[in-house]
């Protein structure tokens, strides 16, 4: 199973949906074909918009470091960001705007705790490249890495509510020693 | 694609915003592509400051007079003429055949003149309705527009909600700021007090305010484009010449250029049609019945927007863009919006950036027959 039919599986039918750094717009088409549920993304890199409009998805090219102060108080059901955290400078900024315009935010993001990326680091000395990290450190679109446990630790810190986690390698949930065996960590959160 | 002028005539008076009435009124339009049985593939193209109705093709006995949005429109193009039923329409109050100051007053069968009533965006919208009621088209597939253009794609949605099912507003403002007056109000100035204007009844004169038309176009014409964008193309180069003249002739590849934009201006806009237009934009606001409360004046609006801004955009920046998108989301409309990182400034609606043109093409690939 993809991130995205997972993701979906928490998505109530109808729900407002807004999908921030949304790609091409894939998440948001089957989350409108599949849960009914409406909503926009928000996209700054030129090829993903197009590939949004061509997707007939609802797309607002907008910059995430900007804030979401086009965004009403509570306005959607769910705000996603999915795999874009470790993009982002200012995490708690952002997540508290979620939340401010979001009931519940699922969030999303590559596990730096990940054996194999401990195991680059610790014995090969390299800084970890994977599938899901495919960058050297010089192009790297990734700022912040964080493990569970460094979120976890976040959300306590902006007493936001973890309320569902889900910890998967290959697609598939991982529930021994996640932190160590997952290589994509996906939460469901609130204030 | 070869392409024919047309015009409309409509004996109903037309009542204005601004309290006058016009008797009567024609407009000039060009039609691209067929009407399909449903009625269901029309666009409207609205054109800004110094177009027409000319949006795309040329005239059998003029193959040189291009349409100004040919690049966007026509078979094969974004906005597809082999699928969809194309409508240029000439605003009222314009120069280039639909009723205006140049236009026979049935009241005393000269000119109208300085007469001529000042129009708004809104007396445009409703003028272009009864276009489409005679036409036959009931609901547009599309209204689309750049810059004032974007102004009366946006009015549409308000003024007749059910009649548009996408809105296409690019390059738009949902009000004119007060340096956008500003430019305005020189440009009005310099024509107002041109010797040759005589209160807006210099046809009988047998003159023209050309050195006030050539001022206004050449302050427009600054407003375009971006500092960036006018610097690439001229810089500091000098025209004609390796040094300086320590006079006042033309130094710079920019004096000539911007001399050059107002005489063709001059002979061929007119002056009472340009102050006009720039009221027209002025006084548009639609935000204002409603206490300044956009997301409240656009609450009527039922289409589907595509918004799209230039960052290098001055004259009509992003943020307002942002402003119109910020008032749809909070009614909750379907919409995208684009902000595209052209060089070009405000004219860059008319370019030819794969990003815009590929997106534009993609939306209408998407509308729904």
């Amino acid at each position: 199973m993809t991130e995205t039919e997972h993701i979906a599986r928490w998505v109530v039918p109808g729900a407002r949906v807004l999908d921030l750094g949304c790609g091409d717009g894939t998440l948001l088409r089957h989350l409108w074909q599949t849960r009914q549920a409406p909503g926009y993304g928000v996209e700054i890199d030129d090829a993903q918009v197009l590939e949004c409009i061509r997707n007939d998805v609802n797309v607002l090219q907008m910059d995430l470091e900007d804030g979401l102060s086009a965004f009403q108080d509570g306005s959607f059901d769910y705000v996603v960001l999915s795999e874009t955290l470790q993009t982002i400078h200012h995490q708690e900024a952002l997540l508290r705007e979620m939340l401010r315009v979001g009931r519940e935010a699922i969030v999303s993001f590559p596990n730096f705790g990940f054996w194999r990326a401990r195991l680059q680091i610790a014995v090969g000395g390299h800084m970890p490249v994977s599938k899901e990290l495919p960058y050297q450190w010089y192009d790297t679109p990734n700022v912040h890495h964080c493990t569970l446990v460094d979120f976890e630790d976040l959300c306590a810190k902006l007493e936001i509510r973890v309320l569902e986690r889900l910890v998967l390698r290959e697609g598939k949930p991982v529930s021994l020693l996640p932190n160590l065996l997952g290589s994509l960590a996906v939460y469901r959160v609130s204030a | 694609m070869i392409v024919e002028a047309r015009k409309a005539k409509f004996s109903e008076p037309l009542k204005l915003k601004g309290g006058a009435t016009l008797p009567e009124f024609e407009i000039a339009y060009e039609t691209y592509g067929e009407l399909n049985a449903a009625r269901s593939n029309a666009v409207l193209v609205c054109h800004a400051l110094n177009a027409s109705h000319h949006v795309a093709g040329t005239y059998a006995d003029k193959p040189d007079d291009v349409g100004w949005w040919d690049n966007m429109v026509g078979p094969g193009k974004p906005l597809d003429t082999n699928r969809f039923f194309v409508v240029g329409s000439n605003y009222i109050g314009s120069c280039f055949g639909s009723t205006g100051p140049t236009s026979p007053n049935p009241a005393t069968g000269k000119a109208w003149g300085a007469d001529f009533p000042v129009v708004t965006v809104e007396d445009w919208v409703a003028a272009q309705a009864r276009l489409a009621d005679r036409l036959g088209i009931e609901r547009f597939a599309a209204v689309m527009g750049g810059s004032i253009g974007a102004m009366q794609a946006l009015q549409w949605s308000l003024s007749f909600p059910q009649r548009v099912r996408h809105a296409i507003v690019i390059a738009a403002t949902p009000q004119l700021s007060a340096q956008n007056i500003a430019f305005n109000e020189v440009a009005r100035q310099a024509i107002m007090t041109d010797p040759d204007f005589h209160g807006g009844h210099y046809y009988e004169k047998g003159v023209v305010p050309r050195r006030g038309l050539r001022i206004a176009r050449m302050i427009g014409h600054i407003t375009y484009l971006s500092d960036d964008a006018m610097m690439e193309k001229f810089g500091r180069l000098l025209r004609g010449k390796s040094a300086p003249g320590y006079d006042f002739n033309v130094d710079f590849e920019i004096e000539s250029y911007l001399r050059y934009q107002g005489d063709k201006f001059a002979d061929y806009f007119d002056a009472n049609t340009y102050l006009r237009i720039t009221k027209a934009l002025d006084y548009y606001d639609p935000a204002a019945d409603f206490g300044g409360d956009l997301a409240a004046a656009m609450a009527r609006a039922q289409a589907n927007f595509l918004v799209v801004s230039f960052t290098s955009d001055w004259r009509f920046a992003s943020s307002r863009s942002r402003a119109i998108v910020k008032a749809l989301l909070d009614n909750r409309r379907v919409l995208s919006y684009l902000e595209i990182d052209a060089p070009q400034g405000h004219d860059a609606f008319l370019m030819d950036d794969a990003r815009y043109i590929g997106a534009l093409r993609a939306y209408f690939g998407n509308i729904e027959l």
